[in-house]
């Protein structure tokens, strides 16, 4: 029984790890309403600045410091430069115009830092402690404690103020938002500057459990369905969808495992997805469409 | 001619992806502090209009291709819709386009946003507005998608009003809507041009009722002012009804008829 709760544990932290990358998604869904591939590109660029820097021998807070300010201005540009032209065209070309900007920010940040694999190390011991009987890694913890901060964080942002509600508001009828005066390329920039500060903090996180390198950029794989479970609108589906799929993922691994002989968390993920999709199209928390008959 | 101090919409085209042409040299006038009625049938070009004053044509595709529309003499073409709601020009979208899964009470907030108001005065305006529509006042945390009809008109027109507007494009209160409901929906109206000396350019289909209101009307068809008067004058000509309700070949008998050249 223990085992078992310590796999589960285990499991939900590791998960926590992907709404990290979910959460920079619905950001950017819910008020543009365009699926970002290159979120993934962002955590890896975030990361290898954050360690090129380090390896220069800039002090700790200094180069987060550098690095928000180059991811905040990266999201930005891709806004202002590649979408902006693109408004009111259908969604699959902004999909796509995303996946070319992924390509281009992944080849420019090796360009220009390098391809080698780094570590990166955030002074986060991790060892594992016991919490009730049960192991638990102290990394994964600070991460959670992290994630679990921006998620207060973003939703008291989005539910209490001015920026908040506006940009819910895009979201639900961008044409009504115009007609009132709400600036909708101003928001966007925001909300662009906000995805690269949670690419930051995913790319922190996942660089120092992972090592920094290209592979990074392959958790936004892992991120989908995290959001088709948890909704692509809602940033508390995308801890639960995380959650899911980290615990759902280790047990499998454990108890399928043996059975199906091994490697069952590369796919389990996706086939609860599908369920979901079958099931629950919107996901546990997204928003269903309200229509009136 | 003289440019007005308020609102002069002169002899204006409007194009829709560089083909369609929607209106064929519409001009008109509102004057502060009047309502003013738009009239026509479906595709008449009422709605046309309004988002060509409102600058909201672009993100469907259309562009003003002649003629100019000036608020207060500064003519608007470059202005970005947001600078017009800054200026006092707001405009209530045709069907009630309320942010559905926002509350009600922030879906009127989101309209005070354009003028940076203190916490203060976005809380004070947000009384005046429960004052006019007290239903709202109740049912102010519900989520506006979950409303009925006539609510729902309710927070758009409040919404609207929150951006503090001097003139009111309206398009098609009415539809939609229990006869009571667009009753109450117009008084309202009234009462908010004589209280607060708002001025409303309301597009509608129901003549007779939205003429009941109004000070001036122009009746619109194929993109053009087919016929335009006092709204006294309008109410009592036959031909008026007609465009509506087609007792007769439509614009054939208009009293001033107009020649459709080939485009």
């Amino acid at each position: 029984m223990s085992f078992f709760v310590e796999t589960l544990v285990g499991g939900l932290l590791a998960g926590v790890m992907y709404s990290l990358v979910a959460i920079g998604f619905v950001l950017v869904f819910k008020a543009s309403g365009v699926f970002n591939f290159a979120q993934g590109s962002m955590v890896l660029c975030a990361a290898l600045t954050f360690v090129t820097l380090r390896d220069k021998g800039l002090d700790f807070w200094l180069a987060a410091l550098i690095t928000l300010s180059v991811m905040v201005a990266l999201g930005i540009a891709v806004e202002r430069v590649v979408l902006r032209p693109l408004v009111n065209r259908p969604q699959i070309t902004l999909f796509m115009a995303t996946l070319g900007v992924s390509f281009v920010i992944e080849g420019v940040a090796q360009i220009v830092m390098g391809a080698s694999v780094h570590e990166l190390d955030l002074g986060i011991v991790d060892t594992p402690i016991e919490i009730g009987g049960v192991q638990v890694s102290q990394f994964d913890l600070a991460a959670a404690g992290t994630a679990g901060i921006l998620v207060v964080a973003l939703s008291i942002f989005f539910n209490k103020t001015r920026v908040g509600i506006a940009l819910r508001a895009i979201a639900d009828d961008p044409q009504a938002a115009l007609s009132i005066g709400i600036r909708l390329q101003t928001l966007w920039q925001i909300v662009w500057g906000v995805a690269g500060f949670v690419s930051l903090i995913a790319g922190l996180l996942w660089g120092a459990r992972q090592g920094v390198q290209f592979a990074l950029t392959l958790v936004v794989l892992k991120a989908l369905p995290v959001l088709i479970i948890g909704g692509f609108t809602s940033i508390a589906g995308a801890i639960i969808g995380g959650l899911i799929v980290g615990a759902g993922d280790s047990v499998a691994e454990i108890y399928l495992g043996s059975l199906l002989g091994g490697s069952v968390s590369t796919w389990f993920a996706y086939v609860l997805a599908v369920a979901f999709l079958l099931v629950r199209p919107a996901g546990l928390f997204g928003e269903a469409p309200i229509e009136r008959i | 001619m003289t440019t007005s101090q308020f609102l002069e919409v002169d002899n204006i085209e409007v194009l829709y992806s560089q083909a369609i042409l929607a209106l064929r040299g519409i001009s008109l006038r509102v004057e502060k502090g009047s309502i003013v009625a738009l009239l026509g049938a479906n595709g008449a070009g009422k709605t046309t209009t309004l988002k060509a004053i409102s600058n909201l044509l672009a993100s469907e595709r259309g562009h003003l291709s002649r003629g100019t529309i000036t608020w207060h003499g500064e003519v608007t073409r470059k202005l970005d819709p947001a600078d017009l709601v800054a200026r006092g020009v707001v405009q209530v979208l045709e069907g009630r386009h309320v942010f559905p899964q926002l509350t009600v009470e922030e879906n009127l907030l989101s309209g005070g946003f354009v003028r940076r108001p203190s916490r203060r005065a976005l809380a004070d305006d947000l009384e005046r507005i429960y004052s006019w529509f007290p239903r709202l006042k109740q049912r102010s945390g519900v989520r506006c998608g979950l409303t009925s009809g006539g609510e729902q008109q309710m927070v758009v027109i409040g919404r609207a009003m929150m951006t503090r507007p001097t003139l009111v494009l309206l398009d098609e209160p009415s539809m939609g809507l229990a006869p009571i409901i667009v009753e109450e929906i117009f008084r309202i109206i009234r009462d908010l041009n004589r209280n607060e000396g708002i001025s409303f350019l309301l597009a509608e289909q129901n003549a007779h009722l939205v003429l009941q209101f109004a000070d001036h009307g122009y009746v619109l068809e194929n993109g053009r002012v087919a016929a335009s008067g006092s709204a006294a004058e309008l109410a009592g000509r036959d031909d008026v009804a007609e465009f509506y309700l087609g007792t007769a070949a439509a614009g054939a008998s208009t009293a001033e008829p107009i020649q459709t050249p080939g485009i």
